[in-house]
């Protein structure tokens, strides 16, 4: 078997106020794969999150990204491996053109001159956003400006794509577009999400989380119709969205 | 949601309208020139007059070259209230020689002070006016970091200048809450709660700066902004 490209095993993470969030994690994503990681509010979702790019470091336990460990000598090439966008588009686009803050990660990276300018173009394409680059961030629509934090992080080509809640607050034209998006994107995908037929759409698999451990780790279709599951951890499906009425799922 | 901020004029971060050489010089002349231009203002004597004339006409001269309407910078001297206040106490509150004006007795010298304080501080104004409506924000940025402003200072300027609209709408939509529950946030009555709002405020605004510096670390800042 091929190196997962996230390999969490037995992490364990408490809070300096002493609240202890993460329980002994185990999870691996292998490349390719888009996994969906669900859980109630306060599960320890963004917790673990955080860990897989080492800006909370693991109490215990080990994470490794393609087999690198994260740790501080590596910081710098994890943070390029594992791309995180995070909930709220305004906390992550703040200079002052699109194009500037699709360059921040990128630059970080020691890129400079035209293959910058490539790197920036071609992770607006792949959003649909290249007819923006020259536009200020909040001038454009909340949708608009998710897609763009997702270009500033795919500018950094990153082995793996971990969203934070993508769906949230977007109508529901902009959240089909950006399934369309993901699903065009050929990367390992980890998505954050209480939007469940969101996570059934676009992730074949599904972890959940709960009191900071992994109590299920199966295809979405099973955790969605476990109903004794489900109801254990506080999921809950949309009133009328029966996951078994489904025919088939987009590829 | 969020694009009922995007079309205010007078939000920092618009795109100042016009096109004039005043408007085409590059940032960091203009900054320097304003810096200049104030020193001078400032080193003229209290009372030569018609020096402060000379340089009040100047400063007209480049407004009316750079064509931005009197009406967009007059409503925005408002900012020099403070000090027009404590200029016309002066000729009140000082001691020395007495003088008539108008059938009241007032300071000699805090007449002339004063007199000198409203015209450096109207010039002073209006010239960092016409450069705040001749220069967009981020050519400013960039023309403060040609003069070689300390790169901290220009990230928190320009961190500024991005997240005012934010933090302001932010504030927008706490007073439409406040209202919606039949507080007006003008009564004095109900200014605790617009103080406790505004503390709320300031921790949300912390916060996000919080999730705003992960953000960054995430794409590997490491505490430099590429140019």
């Amino acid at each position: 078997m091929s190196t997962p490209v996230l390999d969490v095993r037995g992490l364990a993470f408490a809070y300096p106020d002493g609240h202890q969030a993460l329980f002994g994690v185990d999870l691996h994503v292998h490349r390719g794969e888009r996994v969906a990681l669900l859980g109630p509010n306060g599960a320890g979702k963004t917790t673990l999150v955080l860990h897989l790019n080492g800006i909370l470091t693991a109490g215990k336990g080990s994470v490794a990204v393609s087999g690198l460990p994260v740790a501080k000598r590596h910081l710098q090439e994890i943070r390029r491996r594992v791309g995180i966008v995070f909930q709220d588009p305004d906390d992550q686009l703040f200079l002052g053109t699109v194009r500037q803050d699709v360059a921040f990660g990128p630059a970080n990276l020691g890129l400079r001159g035209t293959a910058l300018e490539r790197r920036v173009m071609d992770a607006l394409d792949r959003v649909g956003m290249a007819d923006f680059a020259d536009r200020p961030p909040h001038h454009l629509s909340y949708g608009q400006r998710r897609r763009v934090a997702v270009a500033t992080v795919l500018a950094m080509e990153p082995e793996v794509l971990v969203l934070d809640e993508p769906s949230s607050n977007l109508d529901p034209a902009s959240r089909r577009e950006l399934a369309e998006i993901l699903r065009s994107l050929d990367v390992t995908v980890l998505m954050v999400t209480h939007d469940l037929p969101y996570a059934l759409e676009l992730c074949p698999r599904s972890v959940v989380l709960s009191h900071g451990v992994v109590v299920a780790d199966r295809s979405t279709f099973d955790v969605l119709t476990d109903e004794a599951l489900m109801a254990a951890h506080r999921l809950e499906l949309p009133w009328g969205f029966d996951p078994r009425r489904i025919d088939s799922l987009p590829g | 949601m969020g694009t009922g901020h995007a079309h205010r004029s007078h939000v920092p971060g618009e795109r100042p309208r016009g096109d004039s050489p005043v408007h085409r010089a590059p940032a960091h002349l203009k900054v320097l020139a304003l810096l200049g231009f104030m020193l001078v203002v400032v080193a003229t004597p209290r009372e030569a007059y018609p020096v402060f004339a000379l340089e009040a006409a100047v400063l007209l001269g480049v407004i009316a070259v750079s064509r931005v309407p009197l009406r967009h910078l007059l409503p925005r001297m408002v900012v020099e209230v403070p000090f027009v206040v404590f200029a016309v106490l002066m000729p009140f509150i000082a001691h020395g020689p007495r003088t008539d004006v108008l059938g009241v007795s007032v300071s000699e010298p805090g007449l002339v002070a004063g007199l000198a304080l409203l015209v450096k501080g109207s010039i002073g104004v209006l010239a960092s006016l016409t450069l705040a409506a001749t220069t967009h924000p981020q050519d400013l940025l960039r023309g403060l970091q040609r003069l070689r402003t300390p790169d901290l200072l220009v990230q928190i300027m320009g961190f500024m200048i991005r997240y005012l609209q934010v933090v302001t709408a932010e504030l927008g939509r706490m007073m439409t809450a406040l209202r919606s529950r039949g507080c007006d946030p003008r009564s004095p009555r109900h200014w605790p709660v617009l103080a406790r709002s505004l503390g709320a405020l300031f921790i949300r605004s912390y916060e996000r700066g919080e999730r705003v510096h992960l953000a960054m670390l995430s794409r590997g800042y490491d505490g430099k902004l590429p140019t």
